[in-house]
């Protein structure tokens, strides 16, 4: 394991895939935190579709394969795609499912025909493009990394420039409109900045892999936190670390592709949150739950045996397991909650069968009682 | 048959094979999950394949149905978490299975014909060569009669099952009230979508299986309010998309399966334009006439307003109108035009009059207003 990390800074293409990974996964996690509150996290699997044929069309016309010819053109597409996306659902009763799912099977489809064109024409040197398909992490050399670098970092300052802006867009856009801010154009804005974070992310993941880079940090993200800044640090940080540890295990296991263990990572982080995160997470909620459950059937056993004891003489007067089992039939059987009970000594158990309440049982029985009807009885 | 007919035989099966499940997808708002499973079937064909050692054999179909079916449960259970949208549950579930596919790829079949360009791109032009003969007898391409069974299951699937999932798409609530088993339909349906998008993925590859899936039904649901309709519109565009698809891409000599998505995208977006009633085009030039219609309206009945009285020479010039009903001036000539045009005004030195005609719409207007 410390090896591991020594060679994170000895070995340059170890050094070259994690920080770009690295910063890959920042700049998605936080602008995919934003994606997920607006309910658009499957934009971003269309977006990174529809960006091949701008990748393809981007070739054939300058014949360059420089990264940042070849992202322009992906941004051009995928942001049409988006752009479309949107226009189609505004304007038509086309659902925004059946949208996506067209704009990203119609330009794939489209940028397939003019991949395999280029293939097919002999001049061409078209090794490379492929890449974008499936991501190449470890093709990634230091001047990508600096692109990465030098674009993350304006998508990052444009979206703190903005934050409060996207903030109310996220949550309230309606609200946002009648305030009289230029709704339409922010929204444009983001969306451009979501597309510029993938393109980014394509020729590391690849296209299939780039939606889980978008959504799945902030799907983490969010359940360790109700505050936007937080989530949307939280979640940068989760594709940082996400990407460092794909690098670092890919590299220390042959055979094994970055992209794909990078999303496994990513997603195995998602299970962890949902599952133990606090407040949120599924363990968390059962626990809360089952002590609940617990505190409302103890005091509905007590207040059962206050009410029972008050036909008798003494509020301490036995009754057997069974009459309390009937009674509390809609909250499962008495006989475990008397345990209980006896546990925190608010009843006693006579013999086999009955049981009593002792005074401090009395006492809490009477405190719910009041607290439960005011104090009438 | 030729190949170049085989090819074309088995892109209109394919396409609708995929159109049947294709219609409710979209109509019950699940298009994506056509994306989803396409892919999240790759590790199933994997798992199958390292059993089988083959790729030609119906396990892969069973495996890949199974991954199918898998995605929906995970799905389903990340979204009754409460915790994620169904949306961000999709979207986390099919990049993991889809990863989990392409390890298994890279570390244990590296030397075998098993690439994942293979699964998403699909190659239809060889598909003629992968002949299968049973009994020393060719009785045709491997794929055509792997996607005739496919296309039969589900011909069968949505002639047995029409009634269920028609009440099932349109009121899921009172198909669960009467006992229709809206989950197990549910289920039943995402197992016909995977076996559909295996059962096609080498032939023609799983982006082109989405394209066909959506981009048919979606432009026939522009075109109908009928389900039945809508099937056969699907359908039909679905093949239109298919040969002319083929035809494009024999021209450009590019990839097939892209081709015809790219051709389904055009229908798409030809029908968007033009539907009757509903199309961009169609709601553009209602809302235009609307506008003209309700200008014409305003304005003869404000000349009404001061017809015969002495402020009439100023209040009804052109010019007047652009301040006193805030029209610009080119919308304002545009009005005046199309009520000359109709005979409700004409123009006397530079003052407009109403005409018997106009006087007769004002009144009919107001009275309506």
């Amino acid at each position: 394991m410390i090896e591991l990390f020594s060679d994170l800074f000895s070995d340059y293409t170890l050094r070259t895939v994690a920080m770009g990974a690295a910063l890959l996964g920042i700049t998605a996690g936080s602008l995919g935190g934003f994606a997920l509150l607006r309910r658009q996290s499957l934009l971003g699997d269309a977006i990174s579709h529809a960006a091949l044929p701008g990748i393809a069309l981007a070739f054939l016309i300058t014949g360059s394969k420089a990264p940042l010819v070849l992202m322009t053109g992906a941004a051009l597409a995928g942001w049409l795609g988006a752009a479309l996306i949107s226009s189609v659902t505004n304007r038509t009763r086309i659902k925004y499912d059946s949208a996506l799912g067209i704009m990203l099977s119609v330009f794939f489809g489209f940028g397939l025909v003019l991949l395999t064109y280029i293939q097919r024409n002999p001049d061409a040197n078209q090794a490379g493009l492929e890449s974008f398909l499936f991501g190449q992490a470890a093709a990634l050399v230091e001047r990508d990394v600096f692109v990465i670098l030098g674009i993350g970092a304006l998508v990052i300052f444009l979206m703190g420039l903005f934050w409060k802006e996207f903030k109310v867009l996220s949550f309230d856009p309606d609200f946002f409109q009648t305030l009289g801010f230029p709704v339409r154009a922010l929204d444009h804005l983001l969306t451009g900045l979501f597309v510029i974070a993938i393109v980014i992310g394509l020729q590391t993941v690849g296209v299939v892999l780039m939606s889980a880079m978008i959504i799945a940090p902030g799907a983490a993200a969010r359940q360790w936190t109700d505050r936007l800044g937080r989530m949307i640090m939280l979640s940068g940080c989760i594709g940082a670390v996400s990407g460092v540890g794909g690098a670092l295990i890919s590299s220390s296991i042959p055979g094994l592709p970055t992209g794909p263990t990078i999303v496994l990572i990513v997603s195995s982080i998602v299970v962890f949150s949902l599952l133990f995160a606090p407040n949120r997470g599924i363990v968390f909620r059962k626990y809360r739950e089952w002590k609940s459950g617990k505190q409302l059937r103890v005091e509905a056993v007590l207040v059962d045996m206050y009410t029972l004891a008050a036909q008798h003489l003494s509020a301490e007067y036995p009754h057997s397991a069974r009459v309390l089992d009937v009674m509390s039939s809609m909250s499962g059987p008495a006989r475990r909650t008397l345990g209980l009970l006896k546990d925190l000594g608010l009843a006693t158990q006579l013999d086999a069968k009955m049981w009593s309440l002792t005074p401090e049982g009395v006492r809490r029985a009477e405190l719910i009682i009041q607290r439960q009807f005011g104090g009438e009885e | 048959m030729s190949p170049s007919l085989e090819i074309q035989v088995i892109a209109v099966v394919v396409a609708v094979a995929c159109a049947l499940p294709g219609t409710f997808l979209v109509l019950q708002r699940m298009s994506m999950m056509s994306d989803a499973i396409s892919h999240a079937i790759l590790p199933g064909i994997v798992v199958a394949f390292f059993f089988t050692g083959t790729l030609s054999s119906p396990w892969l179909i069973l495996g890949a149905a199974m991954a199918g079916v898998l995605t929906v449960a995970l799905v389903e259970v990340l979204r009754k978490t409460g915790l994620l949208k169904e949306d961000a549950a999709i979207g986390i579930v099919f990049p993991a299975l889809f990863s989990v596919g392409v390890i298994l790829i890279a570390r244990y079949a590296g030397d075998v014909h098993l690439d994942i360009d293979a699964v998403l791109l699909g190659e239809l032009a060889f598909a003629p060569f992968d002949r299968m003969v049973i009994g020393g007898i060719d009785i045709g391409p491997r794929s055509l009669i792997i996607m005739l069974c496919v296309l039969l299951l589900n011909l069968i699937f949505i002639l047995v099952f029409f009634k269920e999932l028609k009440l099932t798409t349109f009121d899921r609530a009172l198909a669960g009230a009467l006992g229709f088993a809206p989950a197990l339909l549910h289920y039943i349906l995402m197992g016909i979508v995977s076996v559909t998008a295996v059962g096609a993925f080498d032939a023609v590859g799983s982006i082109l299986v989405v394209a066909l899936m959506v981009a048919p039904p979606a432009s026939a649901y522009m075109l109908t309010d009928k389900l039945k309709n809508m099937i056969w519109l699907s359908v039909i565009i679905g093949i239109l998309s298919a040969i002319s698809g083929y035809w494009m891409a024999r021209v450009l000599d590019a990839s097939i399966a892209g081709s015809m998505a790219s051709m389904s995208g055009l229908f798409f977006v030809v029908i968007v334009f033009l539907a009757p009633g509903r199309g961009i085009w169609w709601t553009y030039r209602l809302k235009t006439l609307q506008k003209l219609r309700f200008s014409t309206e305003m304005l003869t009945i404000h000349l009404l307003n001061h017809e015969g009285l002495p402020e009439a020479s100023t209040e009804c010039r052109i010019d007047h109108l652009e301040d006193h009903l805030r029209w610009e001036h080119v919308f304002a000539q545009r009005a005046v035009r199309s009520a000359m045009q109709k005979e409700y005004v004409v123009l006397e030195h530079d003052v407009l009059l109403l005409t018997s005609k106009g006087r007769l719409f004002a009144q009919q207007s107001q009275l309506d207003l």
